[in-house]
C-alpha cells in the first residue's frame, strides 16, 4: 500500500521535477543533461514573444481577479439576507459556477460573446456619429477578463462567504453598542475580519487565471496568454527555454498558494 | 441607589417581543432606578436577555415602549444609545490589541477627543480594572478573566447612563467567578452607573443585586430584593428558584389571620402564612426551607411545632451545615439543613437511622399552584 502511494506521488511529480530540473541544463536538448545554467532563463525573459504573452497574462489576471474580489466580496455580504428559495438557487449557481468544466465555459463564453458582438457590432456602425469606421467589439483582453473574472467572482464569494460565516455576530453588536456608525462598524470591524478572505480569494483567483489555458484558448481572440504561448511553441518542440517558463509559471502559483493557504489558515487562529 | 420618587433611568412599558408567534417578552413593565444594581434571573428562554437586548438597541419591541432616561428609545439605534454592554463572550475585537479596544467606543466620537485625552482615559480605565500595563497585548494572549475586564472597561469608559451585563461570568471558573462579582459590585458603588445583569445563576443575582427580576416564560414572575424574594416568594416558581426549598402540595383547609392551614398527605396540617387571595378548598404548596426544619433523634411535643418521623436517606457535608436528605412515609423525600453548633449538640445522624423533623407551625409560606 505504501508503496502504490509512493508509486503516485512519484509518478504525479518526477515530471515536474524533470521540467524544472532541465531548466537549469546548460545544453540544448531536451533529452540530456550538460551542466548547470541559468541561461534559458535569460533567454525566455529577452523573448518578445514571451514578454508579450506574459504581460497579457499578468494584465488579465490583475484585472479579473481584482474585479471579482471587488464584486464577490459585495455579494458575499449581502447574500446572508436573502433568504428563502431564491438563495438556495444563488448558492447552486455560485457552486457550478465553479464545477463547470473549464472547456464548457470556454465554449459557452465564445458563442455568448460572438453573438453579442453580431448583435452589437452593426448597431454601434449604425449609431456611430463620427466620421471615421466605428470601432468593433471583438475578443481579447475584455472577453478573458469576463470570462477568468466570472469564475474567479464564485470563488471569492464561496471563500469570503465562509470568512462571514465564521465571524462572531456579536463583534458586529459590540460595535454597534460601542456608537460605531454602520459605515464605521463595517471599516472598523467587518472589513478587518474578512481581509484575510479577500486576499486569499484574490490570489487564488490570480493564480487561476494566470494558469488557465481552457479557457483563454477559447476566448483570446488576437491576444497570446503566456500558457497559449507554452502551448503553440511546444509544437515546435519541448526547448529548455519552455521548461524555464514552465518552472516560472510552477514558482509563481505556488508560491501565491502558499501566501492563499498561509492567509486562510492565520484567519482561523482561535480568538478566545 | 435614589428613592423611588426620583424619574427612573430606564422603563419599560407594556413592552411586548414576538419572533414569528413565540412572544420571548411579554407585557413587561418595569421602572429602574438610577443608580440600582437591579438583576434579571430565570432559566434560558425566560426573555431576560430579550430585555437586555431591547435596552441595547438590538430588539425593537414588538409593541409597548422602553424608555432611557425619559426618552422613548423604541427606534434609536444601538449606536446613539448611552448605554453600553458587556456580551456574554466579551465580544473584544480580535484583530485590535486592548488599548484599541477600550478606547474604541470614545473613537467613534464626533468630534474626535484629542488622542492624549483618549489614552488617559484608557490608562484610567486599565487602572479601574486592574490591568495596568496590558494595553499593548493582544487579545488571545489574556486569559478569561482578563478578557472579562477589558470588556468591562471597554464599556465603562464611556461613562454610560446604564451598563447592561450578560451573563457576564458565565465563562469563568466558580473562585474567579465570586472575585470578579465582589470587584463589581464595588465597581457598581464607586462609579455610581445604573448596572443591569441578566444570569441564570441564582446565587450570583441574591449577592450582588439591590433588586432581582425574576422572569419566566417571557413574563415578570416578582420584583423585589433578594431578602423579599427569599422571604416573601408570591410563587411556588420564585420560592423553588431563589434558594432551596420543600414543596408540600395539599388542600387550603383553614384560612386565619394566625395562620393559613394545609391539609397534605397522611393527614398532616403544615401552617404557614399564605400569599393572599388562598381561600379554603384550594389545591397550594406549602414552602418549607430547609434551613427552617431541625433534626432530632427523640420526638418533641412542645407547642407550635411540628414534628414527623423521618428516615436519613443521604448526608452531604457543606462545611457550616450538613445537609440531610430524609424520607416521609406520607411527605416523601425532603432536605434538612442542620447547622454544625445543632450537630454538635444533637449529635449526627446516620443513613438509614429514624429520626425526627422539626418546624415551627407558621414558618412554612403557604404558595398557590403555579399556572
Amino acid at each position: 500500500m505504501r508503496l502504490y502511494a509512493l508509486a503516485v506521488y512519484l509518478f504525479l511529480y518526477i515530471p515536474i521535477g524533470i521540467i524544472a530540473l532541465f531548466s537549469f541544463n546548460a545544453g540544448r536538448y531536451a533529452a540530456q543533461l550538460q551542466g548547470f545554467s541559468t541561461k534559458w532563463y535569460g533567454i525566455a525573459l529577452n523573448n518578445p514573444f514571451v514578454v508579450d504573452a506574459l504581460h497579457t497574462s499578468a494584465v488579465v489576471a490583475a484585472t479579473s481577479s481584482t474585479l471579482a474580489t471587488i464584486f464577490g466580496t459585495l455579494a458575499a455580504l449581502a447574500l446572508p439576507s436573502v433568504r428563502g428559495p431564491l438563495r438556495t438557487i444563488i448558492d447552486a449557481l455560485i457552486y457550478i459556477a465553479v464545477m463547470v468544466p473549464g472547456i464548457v465555459i470556454g465554449i459557452a463564453t465564445l458563442i455568448a460573446l460572438v453573438t453579442v458582438f453580431g448583435w452589437l457590432n452593426p448597431l454601434l456602425v449604425a449609431l456611430w456619429p463620427f466620421a471615421e469606421a466605428a470601432p468593433q467589439l471583438s475578443m481579447g483582453y475584455g472577453s478573458l477578463v469576463a470570462a477568468h473574472g466570472l469564475f474567479a467572482i464564485a470563488l471569492v464569494i464561496i471563500i469570503v462567504r465562509a470568512r462571514i460565516a465564521g465571524m462572531d455576530r456579536s463583534l458586529i453588536e459590540a460595535s454597534d453598542d460601542l456608537g460605531a456608525t454602520p459605515w464605521g462598524t463595517f471599516r472598523q470591524v467587518t472589513l478587518p475580519q474578512i481581509f484575510p478572505g479577500m486576499l486569499a480569494g484574490f490570489l487564488l483567483s490570480f493564480t487561476f487565471s494566470f494558469d488557465d489555458f481552457i479557457i483563454a484558448f477559447f476566448v483570446a481572440g488576437s491576444k497570446t496568454t503566456l500558457p497559449i504561448y507554452v502551448f503553440s511553441s511546444i509544437r515546435r518542440g519541448v526547448t529548455p527555454e519552455i521548461n524555464a517558463i514552465g518552472t516560472m509559471v510552477l514558482a509563481v502559483s505556488l508560491g501565491l498558494l502558499v501566501i492563499a493557504q498561509f492567509i486562510l489558515q492565520r484567519g482561523r487562529r482561535p480568538t478566545t | 441607589m435614589q428613592p423611588d420618587t426620583d424619574p427612573p433611568i430606564a422603563e419599560f412599558r407594556a413592552t411586548t417581543k414576538m419572533f414569528g408567534e413565540v412572544g420571548a417578552a411579554r407585557d413587561l413593565n418595569l421602572s429602574i432606578r438610577k443608580g440600582e444594581f437591579l438583576s434579571f434571573l430565570g432559566p434560558s428562554g425566560c426573555g431576560k436577555t430579550t430585555a437586555l437586548r431591547m435596552l441595547a438597541g438590538f430588539e425593537a419591541p414588538t409593541s409597548g415602549d422602553v424608555l432611557i432616561d425619559g426618552e422613548r428609545v423604541n427606534d434609536l439605534p444601538a449606536h446613539r444609545r448611552p448605554v453600553n454592554m458587556v456580551f456574554q463572550h466579551y465580544a473584544l475585537f480580535p484583530h485590535l490589541d486592548v488599548t484599541d479596544n477600550i478606547s474604541y467606543g470614545l473613537r467613534q466620537r464626533r468630534p474626535r477627543p484629542a488622542a492624549a485625552e483618549v489614552a488617559q482615559a484608557v490608562e484610567q480605565a486599565l487602572e479601574t480594572v486592574r490591568l495596568p500595563g496590558y494595553g499593548r497585548r493582544r487579545i488571545w494572549e489574556m486569559s478569561g478573566g482578563q478578557q472579562q475586564r477589558v470588556a468591562l472597561a471597554r464599556a465603562i469608559i464611556n461613562q454610560p447612563k446604564i451598563l447592561l451585563l450578560d451573563e457576564p461570568m458565565a465563562a469563568l471558573d466558580r473562585k474567579l467567578r465570586r472575585d470578579m462579582q465582589i470587584e463589581l459590585q464595588s465597581l457598581q458603588r464607586s462609579l455610581g452607573i445604573t448596572f443591569i445583569l441578566v444570569t441564570h445563576d441564582q446565587e450570583e443575582a441574591l449577592s450582588m443585586s439591590d433588586r432581582i427580576c425574576i422572569m419566566r416564560a417571557g413574563r415578570i414572575v416578582q420584583i423585589g430584593s433578594p431578602r423579599e424574594l427569599y422571604d416573601r416568594p408570591n410563587s411556588r416558581y420564585v420560592a423553588d428558584f431563589v434558594g432551596k426549598s420543600n414543596f408540600f402540595a395539599g388542600t387550603v383547609s383553614r384560612v386565619e389571620a394566625t395562620g393559613t392551614a394545609l391539609a397534605v398527605a397522611g393527614g398532616l396540617r403544615i401552617i404557614g402564612t399564605a400569599a393572599p387571595g388562598l381561600a379554603p378548598g384550594q389545591t397550594a404548596s406549602a414552602s418549607l426551607r430547609p434551613e427552617q426544619i431541625s433534626l432530632a433523634h427523640g420526638t418533641t411535643t412542645a407547642d407550635g411545632t411540628t414534628c414527623v418521623p423521618v428516615r436519613v436517606v443521604n448526608r452531604i457535608f457543606l462545611g457550616e451545615h450538613t445537609e440531610y436528605l430524609v424520607q416521609h412515609d406520607d411527605l416523601g423525600a425532603f432536605l434538612v439543613l442542620v447547622p454544625r453548633q445543632a450537630e454538635a449538640s444533637e449529635g449526627s445522624f446516620e443513613p438509614g437511622e429514624p429520626a425526627f423533623a422539626i418546624w415551627r407551625d407558621g414558618t412554612a409560606l403557604i404558595l398557590p399552584e403555579d399556572a
